[in-house]
Parts: structure tokens; sequence; C-alpha cells
């Protein structure tokens, strides 16, 4: 069995003990998770940005938020959405999203690094500011309160329910996003972030590798909002501010970019810190500052790291050879 | 609309521009010089004008509370940058990401001990009071905002051209190898420029508190303004920032009075504009 397989064994476990577990706990636990996986969408889709073609997005909450508010629209002056029509929500909330990363991706490819950074907060700044100030369409900074989740044979109320529905959604994202990654395309932005003059050498289009990267991470930034927004009943500015794409970006380094689910289980330790945590203790926030500044100080591989580090460990105790071997892949 | 609103309107631009100015600058500066965007900027504007509080509140002294607060928190600017961002290296994502780790320790402090409450920074009575200028009741406050930008602009203008120091950090911010290559201690201008910028932050702070106010929330409001005067000016450039504190203050200013609804994007849609088309900003260097 390959060390490939083996990790994918490792998540399929994994979700499976969640999809059995999480449902039988507390409905805060069943809440918490529910948030957990319809953000991590949005964070696996910046991992697709950040962790294999090298792009790190400051903007990423634009798309959550065209999602978001495209649903929340839709419910409340049409009542779209909240039946059978709500499938044609999330094709049309991946679609919409996809269409503005497709605008925005013109202007923002081209650029690299620091530059990159800074567009990609611009960009966002832009969709924050309608939804901030375009009081008519969005209800400005009171946000808009969504009338209840969809009914379509199941129940999406029921939290349970809601849950599996999200979960599926979830799976599904990973899995297709995993495809992308494993695929000659996906292979190709890996050589990019490495060393893009080279693959434009061999005559790769890079831009237009990039360009599709950006604008599939932003169709699936839009799933995320099309389910965030359900999940929360309520959105707001608050769902496309800086700090929400900041938050985004310091959950995948903090799973491990490059890694998708890292990204998940970023998602998922912070909204534990900041929604269980916080009921706790009121300090709550230096734990996660801290917890940011230890990783990147200590950690850039993220959590997801962690195994490898410590067989990497392993292996140097028992021969110092190896040790100048894994120095040198390093 | 007569000519008095545009009058007024534009006379309220260039005072938050000079506001601005005092932000943008100094961000501009490290960026031209560290290549780091740094997002506890705006941290250093808010704890500016809570440190300026507290001196106002046990010494009693705005005259004080200026320096104190700007001295303050240039020290902590200092050591980030000597403790946490020096040793990184450069990799811009994992410094953008410290400093949004260190903006949230901020945000985190700042609510603890100054509490959630919104304070309002009052300037002294002499400050206080308007003038009458051709029938248009202008602040005095807002006349010596304008007047500090001014001040803190000739001198770091002076600083820039016209000293030793000055010519390091240009030729830090043009090519900081060969400025190494040719014996100029690098390290040591990233140093002071960022405490600098820190300094100047919460110079902004202290003084925008008198008619922004200080709560929670403002350091990620200034923020991304900072960044669009910075990136519209182009990046480590002061004239630069000049003009980009002046353009974003009268377009913000604009934009909410006269279509608030697009208001912000107004602001930020140029931004990207600009980046996409001349990534070193309007008067940066290439």
């Amino acid at each position: 069995m390959t060390r490939a397989r083996c990790k994918v064994l490792i998540v399929i476990a994994a979700l499976a003990a969640i999809a059995l577990v999480v449902p039988h706990s507390t409905s805060f636990l069943i809440l918490l998770a529910t948030r957990a996986l319809a953000f991590s969408i949005l964070v696996m889709s910046l991992d697709l940005l950040l962790g294999f073609a090298g792009l790190a997005s400051l903007g990423q909450a634009a798309y959550l938020g065209v999602g978001a508010y495209l649903t929340a629209i839709l419910a409340t002056r049409y009542q779209f959405g909240l039946g059978y029509d709500f499938g044609l929500v999330v094709a049309l909330g991946m679609f919409m999203s996809a269409a503005l990363a497709a605008v925005f991706g013109l202007l923002a490819v081209r650029a690299t690094g620091v530059y990159f950074l800074m567009i990609t907060l611009a960009l966002g700044q832009c969709v924050w500011g309608l939804a901030y100030r375009w009081n008519s369409l969005t209800g400005g900074d009171n946000g808009i309160n969504l009338p209840h989740r969809p009914q379509f044979g199941i129940d999406l109320a029921n939290e349970v329910t809601f849950f599996y529905v999200v979960f599926g959604f979830f799976v599904v994202s990973l899995s297709i996003m995993y495809t992308l990654v494993r695929s000659p395309f996906g292979r190709s932005l890996v050589g990019i972030r490495e060393r893009e003059p080279r693959m434009k050498i061999l005559g790769y289009n890079t831009w237009l590798h990039k360009y599709l990267a950006f604008i599939i991470a932003g169709a699936f930034g839009g799933l995320s909002g099309v389910l965030w927004a359900h999940t929360a009943g309520i959105v707001s500015p608050e769902n496309v501010v800086l700090t929400t794409s900041v938050d985004a970006l310091l959950m995948t380094v903090l799973g491990g970019p490059g890694t998708l689910v890292g990204g998940a289980i970023g998602a998922a330790v912070v909204l534990f810190i900041r929604e269980y945590l916080s009921t706790l203790v009121h300090w709550w926030q230096y734990v996660l500052g801290g917890v940011y500044i230890l990783v990147i100080l200590y950690l850039p591989g993220g959590l997801m790291s962690i195994p490898e580090r410590i067989r990497r460990r392993a292996a140097r105790a028992e021969a110092p050879a190896a040790q100048s071997l894994a120095a040198a892949k390093l | 609309m007569d000519a008095r609103f545009w009058l007024i309107q534009t006379f309220n631009g260039v005072s938050y521009g000079a506001l601005l100015f005092l932000v943008g600058s100094g961000l501009s500066l490290i960026f031209g010089v560290m290549r780091i965007v740094n997002l506890s900027h705006g941290s250093y504007f808010l704890l500016g004008g809570y440190v300026a509080l507290t001196v106002i509140w046990t010494a009693g002294s705005w005259l004080l509370a200026v320096p104190v607060a700007a001295v303050t928190v240039a020290v902590i600017g200092l050591v980030m940058e000597r403790v946490f961002l020096r040793p990184l290296g450069f990799d811009p994502l994992r410094q953008v990401l410290l400093t949004v780790g260190f903006a949230f320790l901020f945000q985190q402090a700042a609510l603890d001990i100054w509490t959630g409450n919104p304070f309002d920074i009052d300037p002294p009575a002499a400050l206080t009071k308007s003038i009458v200028v051709g029938g248009l009741h202008l602040p005095l406050y807002r006349i010596f905002m304008i007047g500090v930008a001014l001040a803190i602009g000739l001198a770091l203008w002076l600083m820039m051209e016209k000293t030793r120091f000055g010519a390091a950090i240009r030729a830090t911010v043009d090519d900081a190898q060969m400025a190494r290559g040719v014996g100029i201690d690098t390290s040591l201008i990233s140093m002071l420029i960022f405490a600098l910028g820190a300094l100047l932050a919460a110079l902004g702070g202290v003084i925008g508190g008198g008619f922004l106010g200080v709560y929670p929330g403002l350091d990620f409001e200034m923020l991304p303004v900072a960044f669009a005067v910075v990136i519209i000016g182009g990046m480590g450039s002061l004239g630069g920032a000049a003009i980009g504190a002046l353009l974003v203050g009268l377009a913000d200013n604009f934009g909410k009075a006269l279509f608030p609804e697009v208001s912000y994007f107004t602001l930020y849609a140029p931004m990207a504009l600009i980046l996409a088309v001349r990534p070193t900003g309007l008067f940066g260097r290439d």
C-alpha cells in the first residue's frame, strides 16, 4: 500500500468517524461542526490557490460573500431557493462567484508575491464596500436575515439533517479538489508554484493555469457562501470583511498548505477556539493569536506536517546518515 | 449643491487626507524598505489612541500624551521587528501572517486594558474652536491636523533627501542587496524604519482620536484605507504617500457625500486597477 493511498484511507476513516459521532453529540457541537465544514470549503478553495498554485489571496472572503448574499437576497426577496430550487441556488452561487473570480482574475493573476496579496486585498475590499454600503441591496451594516432553511422532502431546519447535507457537500468538494490537484492540471500548478519560468519554457501557459485555478477556487468559495448563509441564518458585511479573508488564510497555513484536508483541520481548530473556548475564558483571543504566531514561527508546514516531523525525528535518531539526506531534500 | 458644499467637502477631504498621510507614509516606508505587508499597522494606530487616553486620564495632559503614545508604540514596533520579523527572513506570506497574529493579540490586549467602550480624545480647548473664513466655519482642529501632516511631511522629506541616513534609506528601497554591498547596515535601517512607521501610525491614532474616536475594530477599519493610500501613491515613496493620502481623503469624502451606496467601491476599485496596471503605484519607484 502506497503512502498516498494510506493517507486517503486515514482521511476516509476520519470523515466516517465524524459522520457517525457528531450527530450523537450536543446540538452545540453539531452546529459547530456544520459551521466548520461549511467554512472549510472556502479554506480548501484558498488552499487550491496557496498550497498548489502558490498564490496567497487576501480576498477569498469575497467569493463566500457573493454566494452568501445571493442566497440571502434570493430567499428574502423572491422566496427562491427554499425548496427543491435550493439546488439551483447552489449552482447559481458557484457560477456567480466563478464569474466574479473570472473578472478579478484578469486583474490579479498576473501579479506575484506581495503584489498578489495586495491586489486581492483591494478586490476583496471592493466587495466588502458594496456589501457594507449598498443598503438597498444588502441591508448595509445590519445584513440580511434568512427566513428559514430549505425544505424539499427533507427539512434542513433539523440540525442533524442539515449537518449531513453540509457534510455531503464538503465530501464532494474535497473529492473534486483532490482529484483536481492529482490531475495533470494540478501537477502543472505545483510546477508553476515551484518554478514558473521553467514551466513557461516547457511550453505551459502558466497564466491560464493560474487563472483557471483562481476561477475554480472562486466557484468553491461561492458554494461555501451558500452553505454558510443557511448555517448562520444571517449574512452581513462581517462575512466579507478583511479579517474573514485573513482567517481563511491563517486556517490554511495552520492546517498545512498544499494538503486540502489541512485547511479543514485549521478551520475546525480556529472555530473551536473562537466559539467554544470563548464561552469558557475571556482571553481566548490570546490563545488564537499565540497559536498563529507559534505555528508561523516554528511549524511552517502547519499541523499536517507534525506526523512527518515526528517520523523524520525518529529516523534521525536511528541513523545520523539519514539526517543529511533529509536536509538535502529540504 | 453650491460652492459651499464643494469647499467644505474639499476641506474635510484634505484634513482626512492629512490624517491618512500620517498612517500611510509609515506603511509606505516600511513596505519600501522591507517589502513587508504589515497588517498590524492599523493596530499601531489604535494603540496610539489608547495609550494617549491613558496618559490623558492619569496626567491630564494632551500635550504629554502625543509623544508618550508615539514613542511607546514605536518601541512595540521595534521589538516586534527585532524579535519576530527579522528572524523570519524574506517570506512575504509568513511575514503577513505573523503581523496578523500580532494584530489579534493587540486587539485582545486593547479590549482587556481599555474595555470595549468607545472613547474620544479631547484635544486642548484652544483647538476646539472654529474659525470663519469667507462664511465657512472651519474647525481649528482639522486645520491643526493639516498643519501636523505638513510639518511631518516636511521633516520626513528633509530626512530622506538631505541627510546621509535618508540616502541610505533610499538606497535600501531601490536595491537592498547593493546597499548592503556598499556597506549600508540595512538591518539597522529596517529596524529604525519599522519603529518610525509605528511611531507615525500612533501619532495618527492620537490625532485621529480627536475626530474618529478610539474604539475596538478601528484597527482593521484603518488598515485597508492605509493600504489604499500606499498603493495609489506608490510603495516606498514619500511624495506618493502624500498624493495618495490626499486622493483617498478626497475620494472618501466626496464618495460618501455624493454616492454613498458605492462609496467604498469607488475607493478600492481604483486601488485594484492601479495595482493591476502599475504594481508599484502611481509614483512608486520601479
